[in-house]
């Protein structure tokens, strides 16, 4: 616990960012293409699904729990979206089922996990179970086509030249960025993930919080999943199978703590990239999808790992550096 | 008789403590030696360095005539020393039978034999005299049969050195009459046993000698008990000249701030009433697990209480809700301040800026107005730390404290409620806290501490309240408390008599 200089420090916090510097940089040097205005519109195009659900998974990560029903949900939102446009003909009333499906998805993790003190990672395990049932249920096992063409501009359509799913994970950066500094519920996640028992004695209300979070979870992802129908012009009861690992990946690669109270908002926006930019150039490379699972639980171990090592202090620059020097004052 | 374990001159210093000034004693074959003295005596790091958890700075232990120097508590067990803890380490999902022979199971070819196994834990409780199954999983059994397990684990490694610290304090009567028998077995049996408790009464009936620790030093021996009365073992443990680091000054007194009426609840073993007037201090004196947290904790509503009221200015506070209560102008200041008190990573500035936030409940922040406030408090309290956007976990003991007491000021909490305020916190803070305790009881606040430290509680409370046992012993004005006094009714068996 020696105090380091403020510069090593302010480096070591920099971690993320150097890294997606290292690993642009490299892909650039390696990957034909890699930094063509296409591809990376392309790039930014295709990480928004994981890049706007990260933003509350960073909340819940940083309460000190997880979500794993991010996946499921995202698929039942689009389905029950496209259900109901195709019975009413109404699409405000097929995105308004899809929040409410999130929302209440949501809220049943948040109730059981706050109130009846369930793991988090268990009740989710369990919802992400029920709600892919329910989203094969809804849909009858099969892709439900949408038959209304203005709900397509939601996925494809453009404001000054860039898609809407770019603008909405635009949105949800700045907005929960700011919800996490700059309110009394932001500081809260951070002091509940930091400290559940102080924060109680200290006047937070804990399970409001906590249920709060988990809704805005559900409701996140509902509105990423209905945007994601709009760019397939369908709903999927299948799709995003495993997009819970990629979105905590992506966090925990941008310093979101496993164990609770330490987010900032600009870190998974690295974290989003790195990982969106992994993807991408596993793609320009043609390297065959079975790999590409390799890789990504890689990425995810390698996150976690970094996580731990971060937290005992052993990878940061200061803590190398003044082990360093220990050693060699005992030496001497 | 010889000296089978002996500490020769034993000294150990914690960051701003001396837990151990030069404590020597020695216990023979075939002895039962008491161990005595209040809280924080001592008694505790003497155990642990018998254990092979500590090591001591000065000094150190022979066994069997022969210097140790213990690296580990693998050393210990392996010089035949066994400890009996308070809590127990058994493993509650295993059987009788692993849980004796642990790490020691009797093997054929490489493979637990059962049978003999279970032939040997029988031996050892037919030892204890226990009717208990072998087989029965330990977390079935009552504590009181968990402890005796206990004992065989000594037993089973044939330990020669059983150190007991409080055995008996979650047991029944019938349970402790059995342990006495087992530990007057294993005396005849030529072991050396060292007895940790508060029970004057248990006390003077199984041990053959006493040593009395007081802050650290070793006060008195008596090497037979027969010789001895009760009374002047308390006036051993007691007798100090308390010097004078509170600097105690006296205030007006206004109205009643908190009445608190037949409260009942976890901790509690009767309903309990008192009253605390604006501007007083009051102390709750005791010994651990006398109840004074589980108090504390029903009166703030973190934990749901079972009965009675709690009046603040004449209104009842309802349902158990720290946020109703600091609304009512109630203040916690935990015992624990790792667990219960700081959020360690967040900084200095934002733990004091919590509760009042949301005390407000205004949705957004407002950092210059959060800002100058934290500034003025960390002055205010002197709280030292390189900035108020410093982790609080990098301050010392003393400094949470009073960025915690800081953060109740920014709330104006008006009825502070404080655990062992200064525990782990060394002298010099210490003052300083207690200094902050007049000024704001001077300000019209009213506290209420709880402190196991006598000198403390006699040296700033304006009256005590002494808990034993989850009940009120006594309440004593400051101007009669004397450390005999407060010492008796905080005993379990003192006051009650000689039985």
């Amino acid at each position: 616990m020696s105090a380091s200089p403020p510069l090593l420090r302010r480096l070591g916090a920099l971690g993320p960012l150097l890294m997606l510097l290292v690993l642009f940089a490299l892909l650039g040097a390696l990957v034909p293409d890699f930094l063509g205005l296409r591809n990376m519109r392309g790039l930014v195009l295709s990480v928004t699904l994981v890049g706007t659900i990260a933003t509350t998974m960073m909340l819940v990560l940083a309460l000190r729990e997880v979500d794993l029903s991010v996946g499921s949900i995202t698929a039942l939102s689009g389905v029950l979206t496209a259900v109901v446009i195709a019975r009413t003909g109404s699409v405000a009333a097929g995105i308004l089922a899809g929040l409410a499906a999130g929302a209440a998805a949501g809220f049943l993790n948040g109730w059981v996990v706050a109130r009846l003190k369930v793991n988090s990672l268990i009740v989710t395990l369990a919802t992400m179970e029920i709600v892919r049932g329910l989203a094969f249920l809804v849909s009858g096992g099969q892709a439900v086509s949408i038959p209304a063409e203005r709900f397509y501009a939601l996925g494809s359509g453009t404001l000054f030249g860039i898609n809407y799913p770019i603008w909405l994970m635009l949105l949800t950066f700045i907005g929960f960025g700011f919800l996490l500094k700059r309110t009394s519920f932001g500081r809260n996640v951070l002091a509940i993930g930091g400290n559940p028992e102080a924060a109680r004695l200290a006047g937070v209300p804990v399970d409001r919080v906590r249920i709060a979070v988990f809704v805005l979870q559900g409701l996140v992802t509902a509105l990423a999943g209905i945007v994601l129908a709009a760019r397939i012009t369908s709903g999927q009861p299948n799709t995003s199978q495993g997009l819970e690992l990629a979105v905590i990946s992506a966090c925990v690669l941008g310093g979101v703590s496993l164990s609770g109270g330490v987010a900032t908002m600009i870190g998974v926006v690295i974290g989003v990239f790195i990982m969106g930019a992994a993807q991408n150039a596993l793609n320009l490379l043609d390297v065959p999808t079975f790999y590409q699972y390799v890789v990504r639980g890689g990425i995810l171990l390698a996150a976690v790992i970094f996580d731990r090592l971060r937290q005992t202090g052993g990878l940061s620059l200061p803590t190398l550096l003044t082990r360093f020097t220990q050693k060699d004052r005992l030496a001497s | 008789m010889s000296a089978l374990i002996a500490y020769q001159g034993v000294g150990k210093v914690f960051p701003g403590v001396v837990a151990l000034d030069g404590v020597s004693f020695s216990v023979a074959d075939g002895e039962v030696r008491a161990l005595m003295g209040e809280n924080g005596a001592g008694k505790s790091t003497l155990l642990k360095i018998l254990a092979g958890e500590h090591r001591p700075d000065s000094g150190g232990l022979l066994v069997e005539g022969r210097p140790v120097a213990f690296a580990s508590p693998r050393d210990s067990q392996a010089a035949g020393i066994a400890i009996i803890h308070q809590e127990l380490h058994l493993a509650p999902d295993l059987s009788v039978t692993e849980n004796l022979l642990l790490g020691m199971m009797p093997t054929r070819f490489g493979v637990i034999d059962a049978h003999a196994a279970r032939e040997r834990a029988r031996a050892i409780l037919a030892r204890l005299g226990e009717d208990i199954d072998p087989d029965a999983r330990v977390r079935t059994l009552s504590i009181g049969k968990r402890q005796m397990i206990e004992i065989g684990k000594a037993l089973a490694r044939d330990a020669r050195i059983i150190a007991f610290d409080e055995p008996t304090s979650s047991l029944s009567a019938r349970e402790t009459r059995t342990l006495m028998r087992i530990i007057d077995d294993l005396r005849r049996d030529g072991r050396a046993i060292l007895y940790v408790s508060h029970r004057m009464e248990e006390v003077f009936e199984i041990s053959d000698s006493v040593t009395v620790l007081r802050d650290g030093r070793h006060v008195a021996d008596y090497p037979d008990m027969k010789a001895l009365t009760q009374d002047q073992l308390i006036t051993a443990m007691a007798g100090r000249t308390i010097t004078d680091i509170y600097d105690y000054r006296a205030r007006p007194l206004g109205d009643v701030a908190v009445a608190v009426s037949r409260l009942e609840g976890p901790g509690l073993r009767a309903p309990l009433s008192f009253e605390a007037r604006r501007g007083e201090i009051l102390g709750f004196f005791g010994l651990v697990g006398a109840g004074r947290s589980e108090l504390f904790r029903l009166i703030y509503g973190a934990v749901p209480s079972t009965g009675g009221d709690v009046l603040i200015h004449g209104e009842p506070l309802v349902s158990a809700d720290p946020r109703r209560a600091i609304a009512a102008g109630l203040a916690l200041c935990p015992e624990d301040r790792k667990d219960e008190g700081i959020v360690p990573l967040a900084a200095v500035a934002e733990n004091i800026a919590l509760a009042r936030r949301n005390l407000l409940g205004r949705p957004l922040i407002d950092e210059r107005d959060e800002g100058t406030q934290a500034a003025d408090l960390i002055q205010l309290m002197r709280v030292k730390t390189a900035s108020p956007a410093t982790a609080i976990a990098t301050l010392s003991g003393g400094n949470q404290q009073k960025a915690i007491i800081a953060r109740w000021l920014a709330a104006d909490s008006r009825i502070l409620l404080m655990d062992e305020p200064t525990r782990g916190i060394d002298v010099g803070a210490r003052s300083e806290i207690y200094a902050h305790m007049y000024r704001l009881a001077e300000e019209g606040r009213t506290i209420l501490f709880a402190s196991s430290d006598m000198p403390e509680v006699m040296g700033v409370a304006d009256r005590i309240i002494v808990m034993r046992e989850g009940r009120v012993a006594g309440i004593v004005p400051r101007a009669d408390a004397t450390p005999d006094r407060l010492l008796r009714l905080a005993l379990p068996d003192a006051s009650t008599g000689q039985s």
